[in-house]
């Protein structure tokens, strides 16, 4: 039994973060996050020729065949730095095609991905923002040679800056999963949101054709595949919450050292060092969850739903409330823009409800335990 | 990551199984696991699977981590009687007796724990020292072959059915730092001058109760370690229980009848399940409950790699406190009107169980630091705030 990293997945933890402190730190962050292309394409490119876009596609494809432990190390200090980068689109996006595909579309799509020359990411939430197989509604009409799908894509993640969608659509009552290029007849456009670290928005399909060949997979394998992408989906996400609930803390704890009320440095008060204490009991569990579930994703595939839900379901309650606790415990200057806490809280506000919030994923807990 | 056992503890586990396919004749459906089945005892103890964790030397059976782990979690899932009945001993007056005690007392007391021979208690608290034990003022007074000892403990736990305790005096009380003037010291319950009286709890059970000394003798050979470091001793024996960091089987088995409570019980002549708060809650439970499990598999992780723990058991302590309570008021609102019914009420539920589990998590609660304590612990030792 070793619930822990191996030394190599240390050696990875420590290469990230020491690129991400020296090439991205938080004005960095507060930079690239004002600007329209919303990332840095030279730390795009960097994280290319790391092999970190393909770290768990197949060798055979370009990737480095790792699993998605090793992901979460790399998600875990991508979190801690706010980052902004579409990285997790992109990598459900090759998850998609290299657990999905076959091998001419794996062989057509994965080099790609992996060599930062174009980016992927999910398109499949739509206006009524639920989760659940059945609220795919986005229609195909099968032409014979290829479908044509007509409608609109909500909440897809970096839509304005990937030029390769995976498309959940329906044709009549069977569920088809697919992928789109972008071209003529797509629209994507970014919507604005407080957390301008990470972006999302709307992806519109006017009559878009979509060849045979461009079919990943149908009905009830599309269903089994879609709830898959979902639970990998929160595992991408909740490890980030780890890393950027981590790092919050730490800013507030170093707060509560240098600043001094009533004659004492204000950590010494109860009424600050216990929510500090509390944080840390909910950030050190939500990653022991996810650390978990993430082993599952390759190794124990049907535990995943339980495990995926159990981490997401705590953090997405727990990191909110990080968010907000940080803030209080800064008072007035951390309600500045000016200061860096704030970024945090705007952070969980993305994190939330990305691949299903608190109460979704209890209730999926409470199914799948029997009640 | 590698949740996978070595062959040597497959092996162990088999071993366990079919132990407990042969002997185990009565599960215990008590939560506590108590039993005193005198031939189970026994058949355990030629084991060695009492102390199991224990040196072979001093009669232990010298399992490595992983084993206590295994043999804890399997004997859990059958509900079969805790390994052993001398509670405090096995759990850290033994372990303490095995670092700091002479030969003479480690051949003295630690076969009678195995056997569990008799009970032990152990005298922490004081009437104005509870949080800060460090403070304690009964006063131990070196006479020549003896300890004189005066003054008071209270809220010490199996003292009205304890033959032996362990205790801490001041035996000085100018020390540069208070937790160096302290003693600890082993005496029989029955000592001329020594009188307990117990202290009903809220639930009506009395298993706790305050200890008087009025010119208690403790011979010079009963004392723990040497003199003054009563506080060492302490801390390390109460370090010692940390292969039941992962066990859960009995949050996880009190989880599985509140589901089952959730699926008979009815709100205002609706089924309870309609409300998905309801099912909400016991999914937060769950996931409470299952972060205990995994967060202990990691720090089990680091100990037997040699990583220093510092507090981390505090995180789960903290966990089981808000579970024993939060579990227990969520039944007892579930039940509605029969809430306040204890045994003995024709409108109870379960026999007032989930009744009386509203007034007995004080028992797990405060043991060993109340919920504010392991705050300050994380806070300070963990996080590095400054002592308040």
């Amino acid at each position: 039994m070793n619930f822990g990293f191996t030394e190599e997945q240390e050696i990875l933890r420590d290469q990230i973060r020491k690129f991400l402190s020296q090439e991205s730190p938080i004005s960095e962050v507060r930079r690239v996050s004002a600007t329209q292309k919303g990332y840095n394409e030279e730390h795009w490119q960097t994280a290319a020729s790391l092999g970190w876009l393909g770290l768990t596609v197949p060798e055979a494809y370009g990737g480095s065949g790792m699993n998605w432990v090793d992901l979460i190390v790399l998600l875990e200090e991508q979190g801690r730095a706010l980052h902004p980068s579409p990285f997790i689109s992109n990598t459900l996006a090759a998850t998609a095609i290299s657990e999905l595909g076959n091998d001419e579309q794996k062989k057509r799509f994965l080099p790609k991905l992996i060599d930062g020359s174009i980016i992927g990411t999910l398109a499949i939430l739509e206006e009524s923002d639920c989760l659940d197989v059945d609220a795919v509604q986005l229609m195909a009409q099968d032409e014979g040679q290829g479908l044509v799908i007509d409608g609109t894509k909500h909440f897809v993640s970096d839509a304005a800056q990937a030029t390769l969608f995976i498309v959940a659509c329906r044709v009549e009552n069977d569920l088809k999963l697919l992928i789109a290029e972008a071209g003529e007849q797509i629209k994507a456009k970014n919507c604005t949101t407080m957390d301008t670290s990470k972006r999302e928005g709307m992806v519109t399909f006017n009559k878009f054709y979509v060849a045979p060949e461009n079919i990943l997979c149908e009905k009830q394998d599309a269903e089994a595949a879609l709830d898959r992408l979902n639970n990998l989906g929160a595992i991408a996400v909740t490890a980030e919450m780890i890393g950027a609930a981590e790092a919050a803390l730490a800013i507030t704890n170093q707060y509560a050292k240098d600043r001094t009320q009533f004659g004492s440095q204000i950590g010494r008060y109860q009424g600050v060092k216990h929510p500090l204490a509390e944080m840390y009991v909910d950030i050190e569990s939500y990653k022991s969850l996810l650390y978990y579930a993430a082993w599952t994703a390759t190794e124990s595939p049907d535990e995943l739903p339980r495990y995926a839900s159990l981490a997401k379901g705590y953090a997405s309650e727990a990191f909110p409330n990080i968010g907000i606790i940080c803030v209080q415990l800064h008072g007035a200057i951390g309600y500045t823009a000016e200061y860096d806490i704030q970024l945090f809280l705007k952070r969980s506000k993305w994190a939330r409800p990305k691949f299903g919030d608190a109460n979704y994923h209890n209730d999926r807990v409470a199914t799948i335990g029997g009640i | 990551m590698d949740f996978d056992l070595s062959p040597q503890e497959e092996a162990f586990r088999d071993e366990v199984r079919s132990f407990l396919d042969e002997n185990l004749k009565n599960e215990v459906n008590n939560e506590f696991g108590i039993s005193f089945d005198q031939e189970w005892s026994d058949k355990i103890r030629e084991k060695r699977w009492v102390g199991f964790g224990w040196p072979e030397e001093v009669g232990g059976g010298g399992g490595t981590i992983m084993e206590q782990v295994i043999l804890k979690e399997e004997m859990s899932k059958r509900k079969a009687p805790s390994l052993g009945t001398c509670f405090m001993g096995l759990a850290w007056v033994g372990p303490g007796i095995i670092e700091y005690g002479t030969d003479e007392q480690k051949q003295r007391f630690i076969p009678d724990i195995l056997d569990g021979k008799y009970q032990w208690c152990t005298g922490y608290s004081e009437p104005n020292v509870g949080s800060d034990l460090a403070s304690l003022q009964c006063k131990g007074e070196l006479k020549g072959d003896h300890y004189l000892v005066n003054g008071q403990k209270i809220w010490t736990s199996l003292a009205p059915f304890a033959e032996w305790m362990l205790m801490l005096v001041r035996t000085n009380f100018d020390p540069k730092h208070k937790h160096d003037g302290i003693t600890c010291l082993l005496l029989p319950m029955n000592s001329p001058g020594l009188e307990v009286r117990p202290i009903q709890n809220m639930a009506g059970g009395s298993f706790f109760a305050e200890v008087f000394f009025d010119n208690v003798k403790v011979p010079v050979e009963n004392r723990l370690g040497a003199e003054g470091e009563g506080w060492k001793v302490t801390v390390s024996a109460l370090a010692n229980e940390r292969s039941s960091i992962a066990e859960v089987s009995q949050l996880q088995r009190r989880l599985e009848s509140l589901k089952e409570l959730t699926l008979r019980c009815t709100k205002q002549g609706r089924p309870a399940l309609e409300d998905p708060s309801v099912r909400r809650q016991v999914a937060k439970f769950e996931a409470r409950i299952e972060a205990m499990r995994l967060n202990g598999l990691r720090y089990l992780t680091k100990q037997i790699q040699g990583l220093p723990l510092t507090s981390e058991t505090s995180v789960n302590k903290l966990h089981r406190a808000d579970l024993e309570i939060g579990m227990g008021e969520f039944a007892c609102e579930l039940i509605g009107s029969s809430g306040p019914h204890l045994r003995g009420s024709d409108d109870a539920t379960d026999d007032g169980r989930w009744a009386f589990n509203t007034l007995n998590w004080p028992d797990v609660v405060f043991g060993g630091g109340t919920p504010n304590i392991q705050k300050n612990i994380i806070a300070e030792r963990i996080l590095g705030l400054p002592k308040d």
